[in-house]
This record gives structure tokens, sequence and C-alpha cells, in this order.
């Protein structure tokens, strides 16, 4: 039931259950999934639930939504060949799914245009967010200054200092800006804040969640929302190359632009999967974010998933020179993915994410998201392993402006 | 053992509410939780809530966060919580563990149910376990002879009511309000609504906490629940002391406040 004119159908948003690939009624992606979280949040959880699965099969929710990501947030985004970046990874074909040029520069704010207008339903007139790289920080203060929501975004107050352009945006866009001081004081911690405002506030607020972790239904929400990346890039590559690719990658913080890409290939049995999580200073320094690679299953932030634990479930912090995948746990379905064996996982250290972020620049003239350069990383080193034959899509799931602090101490510019 | 039948038959004959106090494990120290545990006993509290120190603790305001952050900085382990249960017990309270999932789950849920129960401890308080989630909790916790205690909320629907009191023995935990741990200026209204809606689906002591910070307050809601649960006061006391001695005077003083406020 395709919309006239649209480029969004209700198919598209979700697949309602058709692909098999949606959580059970509890939220649950085989083991992994579900809802730890206090009772005072369960009629919350469950208001969003009711509300979204309405609207997912509502045409004027669907017409709205995909309005916005027209004409607002620049759908469909384009792909791009780079050949000279791809003769760095053995000749194989490396196409770009271009995030980096949507409305405020990241794919993240396809989930948000989604949530904020799911907040209008709810009837509430305020959305908190958390925020690593500011990213989501950015498009959930974007939205709510488009919608008139009142907007209050919790960040670590070491995210707060490396990514400190987007929270002047996020300011500028009429956001207030919590810096989180407790425990690591990055993404996990203003995810913990962000719950204890969510709890106190529940009644006006809707925590408009920003990656597809947390407790059912943010993971499948949050998917469905980010899930437009694939769909055009599915179509798109048929459009450019005749095939679909032999490989997808994406960088995996909490996971929203990987499942976003990779999700409307889950069917396609001939297209590998690749996440790049971040291997910081790689994994024996034991600084890094190596959820899925090296953690081990439990509990974080409301969901069962990989986490990096130690021997009694106490989270150790994670490590990367990208605020945005500097997370310690994962989005459940992601660790589905991995144990089905549908999807590989793999570490890109700092240095070899600086390296893609470099290499990018010079040879193609696009600065990616230090996130997405982890990604790009992974690619060459794919590209090399397939060969020369091979065709990769790879997100690129943002770009890298607000990541100019960070190059001018790595590359001393 | 005291078990938590025979605190709330015991405090029901007195025609009284029970007082509940809680206190992170390791805080201010290892030995000090138990020496401040056992001053809240000799005051008259007649269950003791020792919380498991979590990395995230989501559900708990500024107070308890800092002393949860103190005890993991100190080192605390699991096998620091259950001495602690087990100097608390010989105290002749009833005496529970409250801890977010994750450190049951990794710990292994039947090991950790066993090792409480030989520690002398009654049962568990999880807050973040669902009735959703929580079979495997309560298998583990039935075969080692211990009880599991769910929360309640003010934005709970009847029908989560019901499927929360299913799930709890011993007593169901009402949140006043709905917000993170902390003493309050007053005790949030809608907790009374709250005691009387869980009642009408159980038999169960129902105990209120979330806010409770002065013998006052705990005369207030003795009146309407079954144990007032008291901890970031205790806690806050401890906090702003020049030392441990100087807070356990402090939090003793508070406790006899609260003592005399449940018997008002
Ligand atoms: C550009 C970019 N890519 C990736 C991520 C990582 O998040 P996720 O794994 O949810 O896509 C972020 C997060 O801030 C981001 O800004």
């Amino acid at each position: 039931m395709a919309n006239e004119g649209t480029i969004l159908t209700a198919a598209d948003l979700a697949g309602n259950g058709a692909r098999g690939d949606d959580p059970d009624v509890h939220g649950k992606f085989g083991i992994f999934g579900g809802r730890y979280v206090p009772e005072a949040l369960i009629p919350a959880l469950d208001e969003v639930a009711a509300v979204y699965e309405k609207a997912k099969n509502d045409a004027e929710f669907l017409r709205e939504f995909d309005h916005l990501l027209r004409t607002y947030a620049g759908r469909p985004t384009t792909l791009t060949d780079v050949p000279r970046f791809s003769e760095r990874a053995g000749g194989a074909r490396i196409v770009l799914k271009r995030e980096d040029l949507t409305h405020t520069g990241a794919h993240k704010i396809n989930n948000v245009l989604g949530q904020a207008l799911l907040t209008k339903r709810l009837g509430k007139k305020r959305v908190i967010a958390e925020t690593g790289a500011g990213q989501h920080g950015v498009a959930t203060a974007t939205a709510a200054a488009l919608l008139g929501l009142e907007c209050v975004i919790y960040m670590g107050a070491v995210d707060c200092e490396r990514q400190a352009l987007n929270v002047a945006r996020m300011k500028l866009l009429g956001a207030t800006v919590v810096p989180v001081t407790n425990g690591s004081q990055t993404l996990k911690d203003a995810i913990n804040e962000a719950f204890r405002d969510w709890v106190t506030n529940v009644d006006t607020t809707h925590y408009l969640f920003g990656t597809v972790a947390g407790p059912h239904p943010f993971p499948e929400i949050v998917r469905d929302f980010a899930r437009i990346i694939g769909v055009e890039a599915r179509r798109q590559m048929l459009e450019l190359t005749g095939k679909l690719p032999d490989a997808v990658c994406a960088a995996v913080g909490g996971g929203s632009n990987a499942i976003g890409v990779f999700h409307a290939f889950i069917g396609d049995q001939d297209v590998a999967l690749h996440g790049y999580e971040a291997a910081g200073h790689g994994l024996e320094s034991g600084e890094h974010a190596l959820t899925l690679t090296a953690g081990s299953v439990g509990v974080l932030h409301g969901s069962r998933t990989y986490v990096l634990q130690d021997d009694e479930g106490q989270t150790i912090e994670s490590h990367s020179i990208s605020a945005g995948l500097d997370y310690p746990g994962v989005g459940p379905e992601h660790a589905w993915l991995k144990d089905s064996g549908r999807a590989t996982y793999h570490g890109v250290t700092d240095d070899e994410a600086m390296a893609a972020f470099s290499l990018l620049a010079r040879t193609e003239g696009i600065i990616p998201a230090i996130e997405s350069s982890h990604a790009l990383a992974g690619a060459l080193e794919l590209g090399r392993e397939l060969g020369p034959a091979a065709t990769i899509l790879v997100n690129l799931s943002g770009r890298g402006d607000k990541d100019m602090g960070t190059a001018m101490k790595y590359f001393n510019l | 053992m005291t078990t938590l039948q025979t605190v709330f038959a015991k405090a029901k004959a007195d025609n009284r509410a029970a007082l509940v106090g809680y206190l992170p494990a390791g805080f201010p120290s290892k030995d000090g939780a138990i020496a401040a545990a056992a001053a809240l006993v000799e005051a008259g509290c007649d269950v003791i809530e020792i919380g498991l120190p979590y990395s995230d603790p989501l559900m708990d305001g500024p107070t308890i966060q800092d002393a949860v952050h103190r005890s993991l900085t100190n080192g605390t382990r699991i096998a620091d919580v259950m001495r602690t249960v087990e100097g608390v017990a010989a105290t002749g309270a009833a005496t529970l563990v409250m801890t977010y999932w994750n450190p049951i789950d990794k710990y292994g849920a039947d090991r950790f149910a066993r090792d409480l129960a030989n520690a002398g401890g009654v049962g568990t308080i999880t807050p973040d376990l669902t009735p959703e989630e929580s079979e495997p909790w309560r298998a583990a916790s039935a075969a080692a002879g211990i009880d599991t205690v769910f929360l309640v909320a003010p934005s709970s629907t009847e029908q989560r009511i019901k499927a929360v009191v299913d799930c709890c023995t011993g007593f169901v935990y009402a949140a006043s309000l709905m917000g993170v741990t902390g003493a309050r200026e007053s005790v949030n209204v809608a907790a009374e609504g709250l005691v009387e809606r869980t009642k009408a689906h159980t038999d169960l002591p129902v105990c209120v906490g979330l806010g409770v910070g002065t013998g006052a307050q705990a005369a207030e809601v003795a009146a309407y629940a079954d144990g007032v649960i008291v901890g970031s006061a205790f806690i806050r006391r401890i906090l702003d002391a020049p030392d441990e001695a100087a807070g356990l005077e402090s939090v003793a003083t508070l406790a006899r406040d609260m003592a005399r406020g449940v018997r008002r």
C-alpha cells in the first residue's frame, strides 16, 4: 500500500511482523531485549508502544513523517561512488550511503523526526534525550524547535568538552543542555540521568531515545524510523550497480545507523552484514568499546544484551576517540544478529578510524564523522579481503564538522 | 532467624507499622556499614535492606548515588554484601538485599539466592526486575527459601498491580512517588491511594518508600501502611557527619525519631 508520490510506505517503515524479525510482545529478540526498568515507567513504555503501533499503520502519520523526511531532512540521500578511496581497498567498489548530507548532518534525524511526531500524538509537550557525540542531541533540539516542544538534553561532561560545537548548536536551537558529571561522564551516565528525569516527569515528557538500545519498545521504534536508510540504499544499489552489494558496513555504537542500513538486507542471504565497534586503544589495552566483540550477556539500561561488565555485573567504562561509539552496551537486535550469525561484528581502533577519516577527506573531499570512519576503516580491510570484483555499501552515518576539535588535536592541525 | 512474616505479625500485634531502614553495603566503609545498620536496629528498625552497590543506579537520586559511588570506590564486592548481611542478621533484624538485577544475573540466580540464604538474608528487593522477567529469580528464591519483593508505583494500573503482587512474597514495596530515591519536603499524597489500591489485590503487608525523611513523615505514612521505608535520610546523616562515629550517632538519633513515629 504505497502512498502515491511518497518515498515511504507502511512496509518501508516496518515489516509488521511479516519478516519474522520483529520482537515478541515482551520486546524479545530471542533471549535479548525485554524490559528491566522501574515499574513506574511501565505504563509510559506501554503507552509509547500503543501509540506507535497505531501510528505506523496510519496513513496520515506516514504522510507527515514522509513529508518531513523529504522536505526537512533532505531524503532520499544519495549514494556516492568513491573510486579514489576504493583504490586503497584492493580495488573493491565502495559505495557510500550519504546520511552525512541530511539536515543536522547525521542519520539521527530520521529517528528523531519520527519520535517527535509520536510525541505530539502522545500529547506531551516536553522531550528529553541523551547524547554522546551530540548528533542525537542536535537532532532532538532541532525537531523540538520545529514542533514547538520544550527540550532538555543530557550529555556527559567529557562529551560536552570533546563535542563543544554541538553543545553550542543545541543551545542555539533553544535546548537546555545538562552536563552529567557522575560515573564515566559519557553516554552511559547521560542515559542514567535521562531515565531519572523521565521517571520524575513522565506525565509531561517523552524520552526521545536516540539509539536501538533501552527497554522495549525503543529498539523496535528507533529501528523502524532508521530503516529508511537501508530501504533507499537497497533500491539505489540495484539502480546504480544492477545488483545487491556483497557486503554492507556500518559503525556500531548503540546500533541505530547499523540496524537502519542492515535491516532491509536481512532477507538477502548473499549480502554480508558487517558492524564495526570502537576498539579504542586496542582490545588488550582494556580501553575500548568492544561490546559485541568482547563483552558478555547482561542487562544494561533496561535491556538484555551484550554489555562490557566485570565478573560481578558492574559496568566497565568504555573508551573511544569517537563519543558516539563510546558506550558499554548495544542494541538487543544486534546481540541477536550476532548470535544467529546473520551479522558479523569487528573492532576498529582509534588510529585505524582516524586514518580512514583523513583518507576519505583527501581522496574524495568528504569529511566523515569519526563514528562513520570506523565503518570506512572496516570496509578498506574487507575490500582487500574480498578483492576487486566486490561491491561494498558503507553507511556514512554522519559528517565530521563536529569532530574538528578532535581532529585538530589528533593531527596537530 | 527473624522472618518478614514474624516482623509484620509482631508489628501488627503492637498495632504499629514496621520500620525498614536502607543502607548500602560498603558505606561509609565495609565495617562501618554493619555498625550503622546495627545502630538502626538498636534504635528500633525492624527490617534492614542492604543495598548492593551498582555502577548504574538509574532509579536513585544524588544521595544514594553518592554513597554507592563511595562504596564501589572502597572496592565492595558481592562477598562483602553477603558478609554485611551476615553481620546485620546477627542483630536479629530481618535482613534483605536491595539490588538492581544485573549483579544477580551475572553472579547466577541460584548461587545468589543460596549464598544470601546461607548468610542469613531473608529476601531481596529488585526494583528493575519486572514481573515479565522475574520467573527465574522467583524460582531460585523459592528454592532457597527467601522472599521476593517487587515495586508498585503511583502510575501502575490495576492490572500491573495485580501482576506485581502476584510475584511478591514477604511484602509489597509501594513507591510513594514518581521519581528517584531521596528525602522530600513532604510525602506524596498519592502514596495512600496506592496502598489502598494495592491492598485490594493482596493480603501481603504493603510498605511505603521514597521520600520519607522525618519522624513526623514516618508517623503520617504509618497511619495507612504496614511498613515505612527510609534510606536517603539515613545516608544523608552519614554523608554530612565529620567522621564515622559522629555519623553513627546522628543516624541513631534519626532512627529513634522514626521509631517513635511508627509507634504514634
Ligand atoms: C554520525 C554518527 N554515527 C554513528 C553514531 C553511533 O550511534 P548508532 O550506533 O546508534 O548509530 C553516532 C552517535 O552519536 C553518530 O553521531
